[in-house]
């Protein structure tokens, strides 16, 4: 994410105040006007609307992997956080990860962005709306916690979940994005041009990967996981939810880069090539062990590209990427194996593609970055070399598992015995659709 | 031998077709099919729509068929019956038919009768 600044004096600039009080405070506090780019602003729209559709596209891909009698529960982990946190981070996510830091840096605080109320009229540095950039954010803030939901997939009560995400996202979330993006972040200052994490590797996938560990530890495995097959009810939902995923993705990726210029176009291209290249990764791995290329491993591909590129979009070349995306099917399809060797039900897989292909990007990221982001480097610290930044990046790494492994563990023990999280044996034997939201999923083969 | 069909509630699968398997039933045919008894209009039959309860007129049911020798005829009801149940019995858990079967041929052998359930 690129710095950006606010501009505390622009609101006294509207128009519809008083002539007076406008020259007296724009004497004072901030002498340049910020003139809106309506490119940039509308390119920025349309990408709040793209990383939006992740959401869905996450509900549809999770949905198609479950049993039937659990495809509308699974289904709503991912719609519920819209509705949870698209609340939570107006109120005080934004400011919680974006205001000024406090605690000393644990997070961000500005009564100023407590409900928004202070950003009303607020233009940023970067030519766009401070709403639009609220909002943009939101959407990271409503996929985060939606993606650990495949990790206790098919077993878990609905408000156990809805009180988990919210915490989660209050506790877990909003401090990491306050270090990772905002501009007096502790990670976002480190070394000599910050840890990279472009659109969220760290943040989103490192973060909800490592807690879709802890929570499928805790909560354990599915009644009868491994020994009885569990397919999915419709795999034709999981790859529509795929491809919404990877359009979405240029909207966070892209989007990622505040602007609407030669950065968004390079990240563009980088996410384009790591997606294709994790989807046909995936493929050829399938079809040398298995003799068969599937459409789950397929789409789960595709994903771990898209999750691997994620910090990288910013700094890696096109060359660059399609390594990245091969690396991250390889570590992905190996991690998967492990678990199945191991017997830990993450149903779904989220440490295995969001975790691994993570951390394997915010890592491997360090090898392939374009020479004139290392001029810019060596510019503020000479010297700066491929072994500095790769600590810088494991600093980063380090610090975001720890924290939401040890946050993880604390709120899931604190959610099950105060509300309740795992389902009872009958109530999972009986799905989640009946039990928990009172409706089944297809209707299509009754008779009337 | 004798065909027993059962008709239960679509949440009770799995506990049914687990109580059969600690049974040892384990050759049995399942299909989705809809349908009422007195059900209808009832508390346990209620479904939510838009934040308004409704009562559907053709409620989907789960219907196990299982072929088995006149010996397992008791075991096989006695197992469903413990488990198809709400709570200790409620209205719609279904219902479960016995009827004579005349014969029984496994295709893969061309074995008749008894031996082929």
């Amino acid at each position: 994410m690129f710095v950006f600044r606010r501009l505390p004096g622009l609101a006294a600039l509207m128009v519809g105040l008083s002539a007076a009080v406008a020259c007296a405070q724009a004497e004072v506090v901030e002498p340049t006007v910020v003139h809106n780019d309506s490119g940039i602003t509308s390119w920025m729209l349309t990408s709040t609307a793209l990383v939006l559709l992740m959401v869905p596209g996450l509900a549809l891909f999770y949905g198609g992997l479950v049993r039937t009698k659990n495809v509308l529960g699974t289904m709503m982990h991912s719609f519920s956080a819209m509705a949870i946190i698209g609340v939570l981070w107006v109120i005080c996510g934004y400011s919680m990860a974006f205001g000024p830091s406090v605690a000393g840096g644990w997070f961000g605080w500005s009564s100023d962005y407590f409900l928004l109320q202070g950003i009303d009229a607020s233009e940023l540095e970067a030519g766009i709306p401070e709403y639009v950039f609220a909002m943009f954010q939101g959407k990271f803030a409503i996929i985060t916690p939606a993606l650990i939901a495949g990790a206790f997939a098919e077993r878990v009560r609905f408000r156990g979940y809805c009180v988990f995400i919210a915490l989660w996202s209050i506790i877990v979330y909003n401090p990491l994005a306050h270090w990772v993006w905002a501009s007096d972040g502790f990670l976002f200052n480190m070394g000599a041009a910050g840890a990279i994490d472009f659109a969220g590797g760290t943040v989103v996938h490192i973060s909800s990967g490592v807690s879709a560990l802890v929570c499928a530890l805790y909560l354990g495995r599915r009644r009868g996981y491994p020994g009885t097959a569990m397919q999915p009810n419709n795999l034709v939902l999981t790859l529509l939810g795929a491809g919404f995923l990877w359009v979405g993705w240029f909207g966070f990726n892209a989007g990622s880069s505040v602007s609407s210029n030669l950065a968004t176009a390079q990240a563009l291209t980088a996410t384009q090539a790591a997606a294709a290249a994790g989807g046909l990764a995936w493929m050829l791995i399938e079809a040398l062990h298995h003799k068969k290329a599937t459409s789950l491993g397929l789409a789960s591909g595709i994903l771990a590209g898209l999750v691997v590129i994620t910090p990288a979009a910013g700094v890696v070349t096109p060359g660059g990427a399609i390594v990245l995306g091969f690396v991250a099917s390889i570590a992905s399809y190996l991690a998967i194996q492990i678990k199945n060797v191991l017997g830990y039900d993450d149903s779904l897989d989220v440490f295995g593609v969001h975790g691994v292909a993570g951390i394997t990007g915010a890592l491997a990221l360090t090898f392939f970055i374009r020479d004139a982001w290392w001029a810019d480097a060596q510019a503020s610290s000479a010297g700066w070399g491929v072994m500095d930044q790769l600590g810088v990046q494991a600093a980063s790494v380090g610090v975001t598992v720890a924290y939401a492994a040890v946050c993880t563990i604390v709120l899931v023990v604190l959610v099950e015995k105060l509300v309740g999280f795992r389902l009872s044996e009958r109530e999972e034997k009986a799905g989640m659709d009946h039990v928990l939201h009172g409706e089944h999923g297809y209707g299509l083969l009754n008779l009337n | 031998m004798k065909l027993i069909t059962a008709v239960i509630q679509p949440d009770k699968l799995d506990e049914v077709r687990e109580a059969l398997l600690a049974a040892d039933i384990t050759r049995i045919t399942v299909s989705r099919c809809t349908g009422h008894g007195r059900a209808q209009g009832g508390v346990a039959t209620e479904e939510l729509y838009r934040g308004q309860s409704v009562a559907p007129n053709l409620l989907p049911k789960v219907r196990l068929d299982i072929a088995c020798n006149d010996a397992f005829v008791e075991i096989t009801v006695q197992a469903i019956l413990k488990a198809a149940r709400h709570n200790g019995g409620e209205i719609g858990d279904g219902k479960i038919f016995i009827t004579p079967l005349e014969d029984c041929i496994r295709i893969r052998t061309g074995e008749r009768g008894s031996d082929a359930i």
